[in-house]
């Protein structure tokens, strides 16, 4: 069992003549994800290995019966992409693009308001459920099917702690990259909710950064609700205040949104903490 | 990107947004001429020296002054000289122009402030009574003196929650209505450039019952400057890191820090976990830097250039974990940068992920000093320790 994603999760990819649409088709398709079309408008009728094309999601998904869309197409058109995706009935959006302007998010949750469709990131590496579905740029090989959950708000943070999770033989679940930008579709107590109400998920790993309060929340969500052991990190302790620290929700503003305040929040919502990222794996075997 | 005072007023007058009048000098000659203007209008006048930080007025930036001598005379004082606040950090920053401003009967000092509240994921107008003080301050001490309004991008700021303010700030019948357009004002101000925040503090009633942002303070989206080349233009690079703008254009996100080992990292994330690490260590950083996912050699070679250009570095430590990006790559790069820049300190290099074992070969066979670990904590520790011994 898993969250979001599974085998039977039928994908589109928006942007897919993009380079980074080809490649990253080319690489879900490798790992066994089904990738039954793309969107690029203008170039419907042709194909990328096999993969049909469609000038719209709505063509697309009244054609191949997709239900997950993943974005790679640029930032100052991801927006628009997202309420395409929405409007075509797609349940599930993952937008990989960095960079998009936050007013156009703000907009885009606006949207979202009322509507069953969910989105995750943007600025995040996708979904995956190892062995199933890989939706997104994380490199399959490292991820391991198994029980525990992880979620993350920054990619290469998250391949560090799958590739420890791995080597000490715990797979994963799914594992969920929430992203590095302020305003997002789909946050920390969301997936940790899913993870704990899915009977093959026995553990979580939450990986936290620096800027908002969204791990605050979710250690107050964890402490009431969740059961599971739960192992936490929060990278940023060495980040100076109102310097943005690459992602663009990365950023102490205000004396507000330090590592010092997540960590104490988590702890006292009985999440075991760990200061170094070295050992993200090892806290969580110990808590086993 | 933040801009000044002076171009935040001009950029807010174009929305309705009532400013003082006001002109830049850049030589305490100007500074006299401009004075002398306000002056033959009012009594008094101030001049304030424009950085992109705040406190100011407590750090000895800001003044009134009665005549154009004294206006010259304290020009001259502030102009090139080095203005330290709470928010420069100890290096404070080079005063090159003044906004010379005619002075102001202030009867109430207000707070008003737009902001992108990331727990509603709206934006958020904020006022308050406590003009005059940081806004972080009151929230600390009297958070219910903050009153915020909450806006739906499906319709905008609507004229009923711009009342709901002004009523809340306790203004007059009369007052009210400026208090709408001031703060409609602020808010198309806001969206219309794509700002990240917006904040007149104070906003001050003055004696003729008008209200006027006597000071502004704007910060854009960096991710939305594409649209707005205006704005682009209003950069000022003597406020910015110039290693943070060479970074820029490769690129890069680089910020300097103050410790002595200097670091390159693919990802944000791993980047700030890497410099954690690194104090956890009993290091310290000397900046962080994000290669990128997709960073080719060229990215690499100004990485590296970036980092043996900071005099304080005293050993190097890439931590890539190659996911797409394919570690075999990434070690041909380091190898060719090492060799084009010149390798002056040790390099500690961690790789994991994709073709580690070709990249790991690459390092080996090229000769160079390269001190190789395999897990973040052996990193970390080799980086500390060969700073002390050098």
């Amino acid at each position: 069992m898993s969250i979001l994603i599974n085998k039977d999760t039928k994908v589109l990819c928006q942007g897919i003549t993009g380079e980074q649409g080809t490649f990253h088709s080319r690489q879900m398709v490798e790992y066994g994800t089904k990738m039954v079309g793309g969107v690029t408008p203008g170039k419907g009728g042709t194909d990328v290995d096999g993969i049909p094309v469609f000038n719209t999601v709505d063509e697309a998904v009244r054609t191949t019966g997709a239900n997950a869309s993943v974005i790679y197409v640029p930032a100052g058109f991801a927006g628009d992409a997202i309420v395409e995706a929405v409007d075509a009935g797609i349940e599930l959006v993952i937008c990989i693009t960095e960079g998009i302007p936050v007013l156009d998010m703000v907009s885009v949750k606006r949207f979202l308001d009322g509507k069953t469709a969910r989105l995750v990131g943007p600025n995040c590496p996708g979904v995956i459920t190892p062995g199933e579905c890989k939706i997104g740029i994380m490199p399959g090989h490292i991820h391991k099917p198994g029980k525990v959950g992880v979620v993350s708000r920054s990619g290469t943070l998250t391949y560090e702690a799958v590739g420890q999770l791995t080597r000490l033989g715990l797979g994963q679940s799914t594992c969920v990259g929430i992203g590095g930008d302020p305003v997002n579709g789909t946050n920390f107590i969301d997936v940790i909710d899913l993870f704990n109400r899915d009977p093959d998920t026995e553990a979580i790993v939450m990986i936290g950064e620096i800027g908002g309060s969204a791990e605050e929340e979710a250690a107050a969500f964890i402490r009431e609700n969740v059961k599971k052991p739960v192992v936490g990190y929060i990278a940023g302790v060495a980040a100076p205040p109102g310097k943005r620290m690459g992602h663009a929700g990365a950023i102490i503003a205000g004396g507000k949104g330090t590592a010092a305040e997540k960590m104490d929040a988590m702890r006292s919502a009985g999440i075991a903490v760990t200061e170094s990222t070295a050992t993200i794996g090892q806290t969580l075997k110990d808590q086993l | 990107m933040n801009i000044h005072e002076y171009q935040a007023k001009e950029l807010l007058s174009k929305f309705g947004v009532t400013v003082p009048k006001s002109k830049v000098a850049f030589s305490p000659q100007e500074a006299r001429d401009i004075a002398g203007e306000f002056l033959a209008d009012g009594p008094v006048c101030v001049i304030k020296a424009q950085i992109h930080a705040g406190g100011r007025g407590k750090a000895g930036g800001v003044k009134l002054v009665k005549s154009t001598e004294e206006a010259e005379e304290y020009a001259r004082s502030l102009l090139g000289s080095i203005l330290v606040t709470h928010q420069t950090g100890p290096e404070g920053k080079e005063v090159k122009k003044l906004l010379v401003e005619e002075g102001c009967n202030i009867a109430r000092e207000l707070y008003l402030g737009v902001v992108i509240d990331r727990g509603t994921q709206r934006v958020c107008i904020m006022a308050s009574t406590e003009g005059g003080v940081e806004i972080e301050e009151v929230a600390a001490n009297t958070p219910e003196k903050i009153l915020k309004e909450y806006i739906d991008p499906a319709v905008g700021v609507l004229p009923y929650q711009a009342r709901k303010l002004a009523f809340g700030l306790g203004l007059e019948k009369k007052q009210v209505g400026k208090a709408v357009k001031f703060i409609m004002g602020l808010y198309n101000a806001f969206l219309a450039s794509d700002c990240s925040m917006a904040e007149i503090n104070p906003l001050v009633v003055s004696a003729d019952e008008d209200l006027i942002a006597l000071d502004a303070k704007i910060g854009f989206d960096d991710s939305a400057l594409y649209r707005h080349k205006d704005i682009e233009e209003l950069r000022d690079m003597d406020e910015e890191d110039p290693k943070e703008i060479a970074a820029a254009r490769f690129n890069l996100n680089y910020v300097t820090l103050d410790g002595n080992i200097g670091c390159m990292v693919n990802g944000a994330g791993l980047a700030m976990a890497t410099m954690d690490i690194i104090k956890l260590y009993g290091g310290n950083p000397a900046n962080f830097l994000d290669v990128g996912g997709g960073a080719g050699r060229e990215q690499v070679t100004a990485a590296f250039k970036l980092i043996m250009s900071d005099e304080n570095v005293k050993a190097m430590l890439v931590n890539i974990f190659g996911g797409i990006m394919r570690c075999d790559i990434i070690a041909d790069g380091i190898v060719q940068a090492a060799k084009d820049v010149g390798l002056t300190v040790p390099l500690i290099v961690r790789l994991q992920g994709t073709n580690v074992d070709q990249g790991r070969e690459i390092l080996a066979k090229s000769g160079l000093n390269i001190i190789s670990a395999e897990h973040m904590d052996e990193a970390a520790e080799k980086a500390v320790a060969a700073t002390k011994t050098n």
